[in-house]
């Protein structure tokens, strides 16, 4: 079996799991947010449920629309806090709140081979901890919040294998990217995608965390990655103690893949995602003529401290272009007393860049950093589509840390080779 | 069950931010959703229908956000079914879970907007009465099967843990 097969099994009491099988699991953990848990929580009292499976098990993370940004955003997340306060269950108030997806694993909340599902697209994310986390809907997140338990389909697996060595500036977001154009946004829809190889044995978990959060974007249900000692001594960062079960989470030798690739990424230069879909990538230099409005550097896929360190690194050679704004969106409150502590909240400042509390915000058009009619983006967000970011005319393009400074510094699309060896 | 109704042809890869956008996620209600479905795609769309009319996609249809407000919003706006060639997985969970019937043909390919549908679900069958002609699908597995039956996820919960307890 593959480690996905090996998680769901296991999660759902069987010896072994095959593709297309209908399974019921039970679920270590559920999360939704302030977007998705109301409907969820609007379900659960439809039906008249009065109590929760496992309180300890159930997060409501308010990170989309906070800190509020009118009264009805206000009026959900009071929703979610009203409810978490009732059953007790986990609730993250302002001031300890952080985009999920990089808040969960920082606390120590998902750890390798459990069963995780979340009201939003991007709870594949923790695939690169060795977790099975899958998106779902509110409707699922009531039932499971009920029950313990999700259906699932047992998705077939996919397998990526990436040789060689990767260029300086090329980092998950590159390989993710360049990956998702080779198959398309529905290459893997319905399926697991399995990074493996040489290049992810040596990926820093940062980056790991990049690549499985946009499975999602090539229409997979889960990304993951085995656990090794990169896992291993980001865990023990995070965690005093946990355990690993099921216990062997590697694919077998014998493992059944629906498809195999193997990527070279010697070639793979820094990626640029054209709108409106994700798996438009080009070489950032096919495109560095383009004039820019904005630049957002955060979100779920790109706002931990390494990617805010990259960043940084670039703003120390250059300053803001005077006709582009330039966010700064740490993940999480952690990765915000970090950077100041590191000072690259001191670099960012000076360079002119203005920082934002935690926040999905702006990678979907949601606030903080909204574009008008025309207006050009380059974000470090996992989404381009049509009026992701504001107005159905305006445009976003997908990037990594240093692509997005260097070209909030030249205020058009830039290599950051053009920034920092100019 | 049976539907009849006239078909608005859409194209590959329609995201749930195409079907709702969203600034327009700080709502949960239904009819106000409904008024913004499409909005981005289609402006005129959710004034022209009427109710019971057929969305036909592409493939990879409602990919993107775990929002149900999607197919809530397609819902509400009283579409009667969504057939795509293909749907993103998210957005099929969801529409099955609320209970918008949704059918998975490569047939949809050759589905005109205007065109007139009759779906018998039970036959696994689409009449295109405007074309003069009729598309078999394979119908769903068993589990799904049940969960339609039930007429949607909660409503499943509810009989198999509630009622027991």
């Amino acid at each position: 079996m593959t480690i996905t097969e090996k998680i769901l099994a296991h999660h759902s009491h069987q010896e072994k799991v095959t593709p297309g099988e209908f399974i019921e699991a039970s679920v270590d953990l559920v999360l939704a947010n302030d977007v998705t848990g109301p409907l969820a929580i609007q379900e659960f009292e439809k039906i008249g449920a009065t109590k929760v499976f496992n309180p300890a098990k159930i997060v409501l993370v308010p990170d989309h629309f906070t800190p509020c940004k009118d009264i009805r955003s206000a009026e959900l997340v009071k929703k979610l806090r009203d409810f978490s306060r009732r059953y007790q269950v986990r609730f993250f108030e302002i001031g300890q709140v952080g985009i999920e997806h990089a808040l969960l694993p920082e606390l120590g909340l998902v750890q390798p081979g459990q069963l995780v599902i979340g009201a939003d697209s991007h709870t594949c994310t923790y695939g690169a901890l060795g977790a099975f986390a899958t998106g779902v809907g509110s409707t699922d997140v009531a039932a499971a919040m009920i029950t313990g338990r999700i259906w699932l389909r047992v998705p077939a697996t996919f397998k990526f294998t990436y040789h060689g060595q990767r260029q300086r500036w090329v980092g998950g977001k590159d390989l993710i990217l360049y990956t998702i154009s080779r198959i398309g946004v529905d290459g893997a829809r319905y399926q697991t995608m399995e990074f493996t190889g040489p290049v992810i044995d040596s990926l820093p978990i940062d980056d790991r965390f990049t690549m499985a959060n946009m499975a999602i974007e090539a229409g997979a249900k889960n990304g993951i990655i085995a656990p090794d000692e990169i896992t291993l001594t980001y865990l023990k960062s995070v965690i005093t103690a946990f355990k690993m079960e099921p216990a062997d989470l590697r694919s077998d030798l014998d493992s059944i893949y629906c498809q195999q690739i193997e990527i070279d990424v010697n070639q793979i230069e820094p990626q640029i995602a054209v709108p409106p879909l994700p798996s438009n990538s080009r070489s950032v230099r096919e495109l560095t003529g383009t004039r820019i409005d904005q630049v957002v550097i955060g979100s779920c896929t790109n706002g931990r401290l390494s990617d805010l360190e990259k960043a940084a690194a670039v703003f120390l050679h250059g300053k803001v272009h005077p006709e582009v704004r330039t966010i700064i969106i740490p993940a999480t409150q952690n990765v915000y007393y970090q950077a100041v502590k590191k000072g690259l909240i001191d670099t960012f400042l000076t360079a002119g860049c203005v920082i934002s509390p935690p926040t999905c915000g702006p990678c979907l058009g949601g606030h903080m950093g909204v574009l008008a009619k025309g207006e050009v983006a380059v974000a470090t967000t996992n989404r381009n589509f049509v009026g992701r970011m504001g107005h159905p005319e305006s445009l976003v393009y997908l990037a990594n840390p240093e692509v997005a400074a260097a070209s909030a510094i030249k205020g058009r699309i830039a290599h950051p080779e053009e920034v920092v060896n100019p | 069950m049976m539907v009849k109704g006239k078909v608005w042809k859409l194209g590959n890869h329609v995201n749930t931010d195409d079907i709702i956008a969203a600034r327009y996620l700080n709502t949960t209600d239904s009819q106000e959703l409904a008024t913004h479905c499409l909005e981005t795609l289609r402006p005129e769309l959710v004034q022209k229908m009427e109710p019971g009319d057929i969305l036909v996609a592409g493939e990879n249809f409602g990919c993107g956000s775990s929002r149900e407000h999607a197919p809530i919003a397609i819902k509400a706006a009283g579409f009667s079914l969504v057939i795509a060639v293909s749907f993103a997985r998210i957005f099929l969970r969801n529409a099955i879970n609320i209970g918008l019937p949704v059918v998975e043909t490569s047939e949809a390919k050759r589905i005109r907007e205007g065109d007139l549908l009759e779906v018998d679900f039970e036959a696994g069958m689409i009449k295109n009465l405007t074309q003069n002609s009729q598309y078999f699908w394979s119908g769903y597995p068993p589990f799904l099967q049940e969960l339609i039956k039930c007429g949607g996820l909660m409503k499943w919960v509810r009989k198999k843990y509630i009622k027991s307890e």
